[in-house]
């Protein structure tokens, strides 16, 4: 069984193709590295995954259903999305701010009930950020304002997490602990994760799955403990890998 | 009693405190008593005729003018995610200002400068969206650059109307350039119009607070983006047209009163859009009321009094000790 699939996926822009013929089957319990240089299109991999922006062609199914099919509010349910950057400035407290998580569940128009609120705070203590809720999100360190945005998603409660560098701005504690927390999501609690690294070492402790974005446009999915060899890593990477 | 709780009941009672001060100053003043007996007065006397048919219309239109000044403050500030964003970024009041003064200048009368002055400001307002919303997508800096070049335009033919129009009639179109509720219209529509959009916003304050996380991130909490930016553009211009043609371009109010809410510790746009709105109501009443009565019997424009009043407070708030109180 398959949460999300992607079918031959280009991706890229009319005038620059970033990615060629991509397929993917993410599972649930499945834990996924995508690995690749900058510029390969791991971005622009994760906002078509989550239905953000279409590919140039081929397609993507949640659940066995083509994506622009499935309603705004209900793949929001199913899919979380971790931007790497989140463009505006919000102005109200951490607890308002991991409470917009919500939106998707909310049967009500006017906002947030008890069950949410509570839903909030457990997810500010998985981060580690529990008595802060209080706190003007505006005034949190940068790691703590990711912190922030991973909770944000833990509340949405998706099924596939598809997180853009999770790990930006974390110190080596919150690297570490988060890496654990999305491994048990994924082990545990039988979600599917799929998350851009930039450590292969990361990938194969936390990870049972690796895609691998070649330079060339190529694309190569398989289990981390076969896919992270060392010379595949050299012409992934276009450098020595020694010790990564 | 939460913080948004006490603020609203503080905000009704400066609304309505306006509103009685309004219905009482003025070159005839009048004691509450005789106020509370003047609306309920039945054969005419003088006290019911300047409260009823004077001052009632004029604070009535004020109230509903400052709210929804402010209500397209608070919109147009979720959509362009811009603090600097206020009712007239999208050429409206050039718009707005352009037909109306056009209007006067061919001695038309009043129902036609406001026919035309809602048709400049519409024309405006579509011309705007129709640039920013090309190939079926938004880019909010075309929207923005767009709303700025076209007031920057219209602003510019406007003082050419000023320049060439005969000296008798400078006068009144500085005065609706400069925002002045003197000669506004019935406000029953008004207040129609302010509620029933004050209340879609509440309803949907959800959505606004989830937007104002940005496009890409409203998009994977499940907002259809386009459609809500949409709905918000035209919600945002309605509110702005009506409040032009009550009172001309009073400004200030529509950018200062959402910050005034947020300085005060609120951010939610739940409670943020009812408390601007009630800000904005009372804010514009009490610098209306002081616009007619500080240097009577001359009548000054409200929107210099916006300015004047606005200022002052808005440097006392962001003088504050920041995030002293959360």
């Amino acid at each position: 069984m398959t949460r999300l699939t992607a079918e031959r996926l280009t991706l890229g822009f009319p005038e620059r193709v970033l990615r060629r013929d991509l397929d993917l089957a993410v599972g649930p319990g499945d834990s996924w590295a995508v690995l690749g240089n900058n510029g390969t299109g791991k971005t622009t991999l994760l906002h078509v995954l989550g239905g953000l922006r279409p590919a140039l062609s081929g397609r993507v199914l949640l659940d066995g259903v083509e994506l622009p099919r499935v309603a705004h509010a209900a793949r929001a349910r199913k899919i979380g999305l971790l931007l790497q950057e989140e463009a505006a400035a919000f102005w109200g407290t951490l607890l308002e701010y991991v409470l917009l998580g919500r939106y998707p569940h909310r049967r009500w128009m006017l906002g947030a009930d008890a069950a949410d609120e509570a839903l909030a705070r457990a997810a500010l203590e998985r981060v580690d950020l529990a008595g802060r809720e209080a706190r003007m999100l505006s005034t949190l360190s940068g790691g703590e304002r990711q912190r922030a945005r991973l909770a944000l998603i833990l509340a949405q409660d998706p099924d596939v997490y598809l997180l853009d560098e999770p790990l930006q701005h974390l110190d080596l504690r919150h690297q570490l602990e988060t890496l654990a927390l999305l491994r048990s999501l994924a082990q545990q609690h039988g979600k599917a994760v799929v998350m851009v690294l930039h450590e292969p070492a990361r990938a194969r402790r936390f990870c049972n799955r690796a895609l691998l974005l070649f330079e060339d446009g190529r694309s190569l999915p398989g289990p981390v403990d076969e896919l992270l060899g060392r010379d595949v890593l050299e012409r992934l990477y276009g450098c020595p890998v020694e010790g990564a | 009693m939460s913080r948004p709780l006490a603020l609203l009941a503080v905000l009704l009672l400066v609304a309505a405190g306006a509103a009685a001060v309004g219905l009482m100053a003025g070159s005839h003043a009048l004691a509450p008593a005789e106020v509370l007996s003047a609306l309920s007065a039945r054969e005419p006397t003088l006290a019911r005729d300047i409260v009823l048919e004077l001052r009632l219309p004029r604070v009535s239109a004020a109230l509903a003018c400052g709210a929804l000044l402010a209500l397209a403050g608070v919109l147009l500030q979720v959509l362009l995610r811009n603090p600097l964003a206020d009712p007239y970024v999208l050429g409206i009041s050039g718009g707005a200002g352009l037909g109306v003064l056009i209007a006067m200048l061919s001695g038309l009368g009043q129902a036609v400068a406001s026919v035309a002055g809602f048709g400049g400001a519409f024309g405006a307002a579509l011309v705007v969206f129709g640039l920013g919303y090309r190939a079926g997508d938004w880019n909010l800096y075309r929207l923005l650059l767009t709303g700025v070049v076209l007031a920057a335009g219209c602003g510019a033919l406007i003082s050419l109307l000023l320049v060439l129009a005969p000296q008798g009639t400078v006068k009144g179109m500085l005065f609706w350039l400069m925002g002045d509720l003197s000669s506004a219209p019935g406000a029953g529509w008004a207040w129609a119009v302010a509620l029933a959009l004050g209340g879609l916003a509440v309803l949907r304050a959800g959505t606004l607070n989830v937007l104002s996380l940005g496009r890409l991130k409203a998009a994977a909490l499940g907002v259809p983006v386009r459609a809500a930016e949409t709905a918000i553009y035209f919600a945002a211009a309605l509110a702005t047209v009506s409040a032009v043609m009550l009172g001309g371009t009073i400004g200030f109010v529509g950018l200062i009163v959402p910050h005034l809410v947020r300085l005060l510790g609120v951010s939610d746009l739940r409670w943020l859009t009812p408390l601007a709105m009630l800000a904005g109501a009372g804010f514009l009443c009490l610098a209306d009321t002081l616009a007619r009565t500080a240097w009577a019997p001359l009548q000054l424009p409200v929107g210099v009094l916006t300015a004047l009043l606005g200022v002052p407070v808005m440097l006392l708030l962001l003088a504050r000790r920041p995030g002293s109180e959360r």
